[in-house]
């Protein structure tokens, strides 16, 4: 009996390392292990053994069976794992095909920039306000400070609806609007479109937008303005950005400012980018003129402020590379993709 | 304003890399446009004096010069023109060397013409970029012979032989400034931004003996607009040309040269700001000078050759019977000086700003002169700019200045004061500069402190208030010194409910895959035809602008639809292969008996497919997909009828075209353009546009999305097919389905329409599965079923049935 356990031993473990197919291994299985099956033959004649052999005959086929069961069980794994390569190999793609894209819009380039500007203003405790683009003569000149023969009416180009009423061709519009509605401590962006008969060509267009800011409190200094404007280009252009003030003249601010930011190619240096200047004209700010706050109710003597007008235009097209102001009015699907 | 750097140095010392005042003076507030060298593009161009000249060998057209150039040998030369002789000097381009050809610059370099070598060549005044208006003794074509006004040194280089080396500074100088158009008015803002002296003498002329009142009358009629007017009389003019150092002048300063009279006049203006005027004394009839308002239908021919209808609001210079200038705008070309003029009237006055600028503008004539009187001249300076002009003449030896001048309503003006209050000074700038310091930069732009005032100098016409000095002294002290900080103070800012609504529409729009456009909100009152507008729709009355640019910017959009047409149709002519786009943008809605328009912001869509993937379901998906994000409450969509709220509906494919109601309130309309309308935009494809009124669309949607517990029990589906006429929108079924079920419907989901063989015509069939459920526990079989029945008796009673 010893021997027949060990033959079925050895036919096992040599017909096993033959079995290539799951059904030959369960055939396997039922043949050696089964209720039927060579092992349990074996054990039914045990009985025929002495009460010494019983024991050692029992012990060496239970071994038999467990190294059979091993074994399968090894080979079953083997199998698997071929068929799992076999599966895989032929399953291999071409991972560098295109993808398959899952369509997502693309902000426009202006309102993805005014966003930004949104979003640093709203930290300091702006509100966002509106107002009309079709706008009286009234509250976009005449409140603030430019009388109907005023020469600054000259540097807006004016489209007219009728003798008083305009399209607006600044937010400054705003300020008035807001400045009769609300008392102060008073601090609003006002972006939005304004309009100046100016042909269209790579740095002009007659509609283009702005984002106006006012801020009206007791004791508001110019240092303020600077400090403000200061904040918003390092957010937007980083830590490094700088801008110095030039005196300019507005007809709604005294003491009035041009903003430049330090040009991005040639750090003040001069190059082509900034004409030879090295400084990049940006906005127009200053502190708001004592007339405009009389005119709108609030006595000049307790409160001052500050306004800036800012060209989101100027910030987009500074912050992308656009070279050309009517990529953006043209919304040609390959230019609006890239951002 | 183009200042000479040369004319600048008369009247202060300017002696700097002209960076540096080019950076001063831009701070200190007079910005700097850019500058330029005179004849920069000239080099390596020398006087040369002509040793001889012969004939070419093989050419009747040109001949062979030996040049003495201040080299050790002369130099040989062939040149074209017949004006060079023996013992000229002539500008000599040498070998290596840059001059002008037709205003481009082109290099020189030795070569040989018709065998003979040449050198380089000698140089007309167009090939040094100059005219005969810079040298009058010049002809234009032929050599420039260097004349008695030039230093005849060989070897020199030309720009400094005839004064072609000067540096012209563009400034842009802001409309409250008009004293700084003038060379005088930018020396003084260079003494005071660079702290040094500014040296302008007072004009001073001999003049001979007569009264100017036996010679010419003067009379103002209209005392508001003319606060000041001053003339003289010159006697035995010599018209000709003016001298090389005041035609160098002009040129740098781009002014074109005329003669010693007219180039006085804009000498003067250029140097002193202030616009003068010369008159024959020939053609002021009647020897009168009167300024008055034009009358009805009067005409000018200005200097310019053009003839002008004038209006009465026009103030004129006429003289006993027509007008012979339009007040402080342009002189008329009869009055003008000539050759043989004997006796000029030099005109020196102060016209009200505003009166010249409503003038110029209907006019439509903008001169250099009314530039500056627009802005508000000062009358004071009208006296310095007559003796200035009188010093001139003399100067220049063109005729005798009469002693006796008329000036006429002229009273010493008072000047103007403000406070001066350091404190308050300091406090609104943020600084802290001390008193002497600000008395410092007061005193260097010409303003007295006096009594706790500041006063300004005359010429100051812009300094009204605290502010004013503030800026004055923040100027000078360094707008970039003043420190940077930051608002004090709390303030809450959030935004808005209508920004937040407008914020998440963009973020779903995108998220569906559509790109944001930016179109003008202007049109053209044909894009209503373009989209097959009816002629009687509302949308055909705008807003319009009297002064566009062109029709296709005439009229603000009552609608969105024809931007979003145009980007759609633009696109397919690029031949983009899709454009899906949406824009959040403006309509300008005239009221009726009120100022201003409405703007309600709209939301406009559209795209194309030219892979043919897009159809009007996409489209109402994104509709479905956008309003559920927002939270519209019960959605409804009809087939748009021609009556709806939409004029717009008729730009639609009128089978393939939907209303969108949240709440009952129609909120938009959607769907494929009409084939004329896609033929119009000359859009190949089938598109589809679409948009919604967002404050509408706002009012019914919740802002306050609250959580409802997920079901415990499980859901069960009954699957069910049904016949009926094809008229029967799905929408009409699903109304039925959901009423039968009642409260323990979760969803109707329809998956299938089939029109064909097995189906008879007109009728389709329409398959949904039901999916129903209960919060209370699951549902038996008996519940379910006894729901579908119900659904069946319902839709049975609307024609359909069961499909076996």
């Amino acid at each position: 009996m010893k021997e027949q356990l060990k033959n079925i031993d050895e036919r096992a473990k040599e017909e096993l390392s033959h079995i290539n197919d799951a059904k030959l291994l369960e055939d396997f299985r039922v043949r050696f292990l089964g209720k039927k099956g060579e092992i349990t033959a074996i054990l039914k004649q045990m009985g025929k053994l002495s009460a010494e052999e019983r024991p050692v005959i029992g012990q060496l086929a239970n071994k038999v069976r467990e190294d059979i069961e091993t074994a399968l069980a090894k080979r079953k794994e083997e199998l698997k794992s071929a068929m799992e390569q076999v599966r895989l190999a032929e399953e291999t793609i071409d991972v560098t095909l295109p993808g398959k894209t899952a369509k997502i819009g693309r902000p426009h380039p202006l309102n993805a920039t005014l966003e930004e500007v949104e979003e640093v203003f709203l930290g300091m405790g702006f509100d966002i306000v509106d107002g009309p683009e079709v706008e009286t003569d009234h509250y976009c000149f005449e409140a603030l400070n430019m009388p109907k023969s005023h020469p600054a009416r000259d540097t807006q180009d004016t489209f007219y609806i009728n003798d008083n009423v305009v399209l607006r061709t600044q937010t400054s519009s705003v300020q008035i609007r807001t400045m009769e509605k609300r008392k102060p401590p008073i601090r609003i962006i006002s972006p939005g479109r304004v309009y100046r008969s100016d042909t269209v060509d790579a740095t002009h267009s007659p509609l283009f937008h702005q984002i106006e800011g006012l801020v009206i409190d007791k004791g508001i200094t110019m240092a303020d303005l600077k400090g403000t404007l200061e904040l918003l280009m390092k957010r937007l252009y980083g830590e490094d950005a700088q801008i110095r003030l030039r005196p300019h003249h507005f007809p709604y601010t005294e003491p009035s400012a041009e903003v430049d930011l330090m040009c991005f190619n040639c750090h003040g240096k001069g190059c082509s980018m900034c004409k030879q200047e090295g400084w990049v004209e940006l906005l127009g700010a200053g502190m708001v003129h004592p007339k405009v706050l009389e005119g709108c109710g609030i006595d000049p003597e307790v409160y001052s402020g500050f306004a800036f007008g800012i060209g989101l235009e100027r910030i987009t097209m500074g912050r992308y590379n656009i070279n050309d102001m009517r990529l953006l009015y043209e919304n040609d699907m390959r230019f609006l993709e890239q951002f | 304003m183009d200042l000479s750097m040369k004319w600048l140095a008369d009247y202060v010392d300017c002696d700097m890399p002209i960076k540096d005042f080019v950076s001063g003076l831009t701070l200190s507030g007079s910005k700097v446009e850019c500058y330029e060298q005179e004849g920069a593009e000239i080099s390596n161009v020398v006087v040369g004096k002509v040793l001889s000249v012969v004939p070419h060998p093989d050419s009747d057209h040109m001949v062979i010069t030996q040049v003495d150039v201040g080299e050790d040998q002369p130099v040989q030369i062939v040149t074209g023109a017949s004006n060079v002789n023996e013992g000229d000097f002539v500008p000599v381009a040498k070998h290596k060397s840059s001059v002008l050809h037709e205003g481009k610059p082109v290099k020189i370099t030795k070569g040989k013409l018709r065998g003979e070598v040449s050198n380089g060549m000698l140089c007309s005044l167009g090939e040094l970029g100059l005219s005969v208006h810079d040298f009058p003794y010049a002809i234009e074509n032929g050599i420039f012979i260097l004349g008695d006004d030039c230093e005849k040194t060989v070897g020199m280089d030309i720009h400094k032989a005839i004064g072609y080396d000067d540096t012209t500074v563009e400034f842009e100088i802001t409309s409250n400034r008009p004293d700084c158009l003038s060379v005088i008015g930018l020396a003084r803002e260079t003494a005071a931004t660079f702290n040094t002296k500014i040296n302008v003498k007072k004009p001073e002329f001999k003049g001979v003996d007569g009264d100017i009142n036996d010679i010419i009358k003067v009379k103002i009629h209209n005392t508001d607009l003319c606060k000041r007017y001053m003339a003289g009389i010159v006697k035995n003019v010599k018209i000709g040309p003016s001298p090389r150092w005041m035609r160098e002048r002009l040129r740098a300063s781009g002014v074109r040269p005329i003669n010693n009279f007219v180039d006085i006049t804009n000498y003067v203006m250029l140097e002193y700001g202030r616009p003068m005027h010369a008159f024959d004394l020939r053609y002021v009839d009647g020897a009168s000078i009167n300024i008055r308002n034009a009358r009805a239908g009067e005409t000018i021919t200005t200097l310019d050759g053009e003839i002008r209808e004038l209006s009465e609001e026009m103030l004129v210079i006429a003289d006993a019977n027509k007008p012979v200038a339009v007040a402080g705008v342009m002189g008329g070309e009869y009055s003008g000086i000539m050759e043989d003029t004997d006796t000029v009237v030099f005109e020196s006055a102060c016209f009200d700003g505003a009166s010249v600028r409503t003038t110029a503008k209907k006019l439509g004539m903008r001169t250099d002169a009314s530039a500056r009187y627009e802005k508000g001249l000062d009358p004071h300076e009208c006296y310095e700019a007559l003796m200035r002009a009188f010093e001139l003449v003399e100067e220049l030896g063109a005729g005798e200045v009469v002693k006796t001048y008329i000036d006429e309503n002229y009273e010493d003006e008072t000047p103007k004061t403000v406070e001066f209050d350091p404190d308050w000074i300091n406090n609104f700038l943020g600084t802290d500069i001390s008193e002497n310091e600000m008395t410092d930069y007061l005193t260097r732009l010409g303003f007295e402190i006096k009594d706790g005032m500041v006063v300004s100098p005359w010429y100051r016409v812009d300094i009204a208030c605290k502010a004013d000095v503030a800026e004055e002294v923040a100027r000078l002290y360094g707008y970039n010194k003043i420190p940077s900080t930051i608002v004090r103070g709390v303030a809450q800012a959030k935004l808005t409910d209508a920004q937040k609504f407008d914020r998440q529409i963009q973020k779903s729009m995108l998220a569906m895959g559509l790109n944001e456009i930016s179109t003008f909100s202007f049109i053209s009152p044909k894009y209503f035809d373009k989209i097959n507008l009816t002629a009687d729709s509302k949308l055909r009355n705008t807003v319009k602008i009297t002064n566009p640019l062109g029709e296709d910017t005439s009229v603000m959009r009552t609608t969105i639809i024809p931007s979003v047409c145009e980007v759609l149709a633009r696109n397919y002519s690029y031949r983009n292969p899709d454009c899906y786009i949406f824009e959040r943008g403006n309509e300008y809605i005239p009221v009726e008996g009120e100022t201003l328009p409405n703007e309600p912001e709209r939301l406009g869509f559209g795209f194309y497919d030219t892979d043919g993937k897009a159809d009007f379901y996409n489209m109402k998906g994104v509709v479905e997909g956008l309003l559920s994000k927002l939270g519209a409450q019960t959605v409804e969509f009809e087939r748009a009828q021609a009556d709806c709220s939409f004029d717009e509906y008729s730009a639609f494919h009128s089978g393939r075209v939907a209303v969108v109601k949240v709440n009952g309130t129609e909120v938009g309309i959607f769907g494929e353009l009409h084939p004329r309308v896609l033929e119009n935009y000359g859009i190949g494809v089938r598109a589809y546009v679409g948009k919604i009124n967002v404050p509408e669309l706002m009012e019914s949607c919740v802002a306050q999305k609250t959580y409802k517990p997920l079901p415990k029990y499980p859901a069960t589906t009954r699957d069910l097919s049904v016949v009926c006429d094809d008229s029967i929108p799905a929408a009409q079924l699903e109304k039925a389905i959901s009423k039968a079920v009642g409260n323990i419907l979760e969803k109707v989901t329809l998956f299938d329409v089939y029109k064909g063989e097995q189906i008879e015509k007109g009728k389709k069939s329409v398959s949904y599965a039901i999916s129903m459920r209960s919060h209370d526990g699951t549902l038996t079989d008996e519940q379910a079923d006894k729901a579908m029945k119900k659904v069946l008796d319902a839709l049975k009673e609307m024609g359909a049935e069961l499909r076996m």
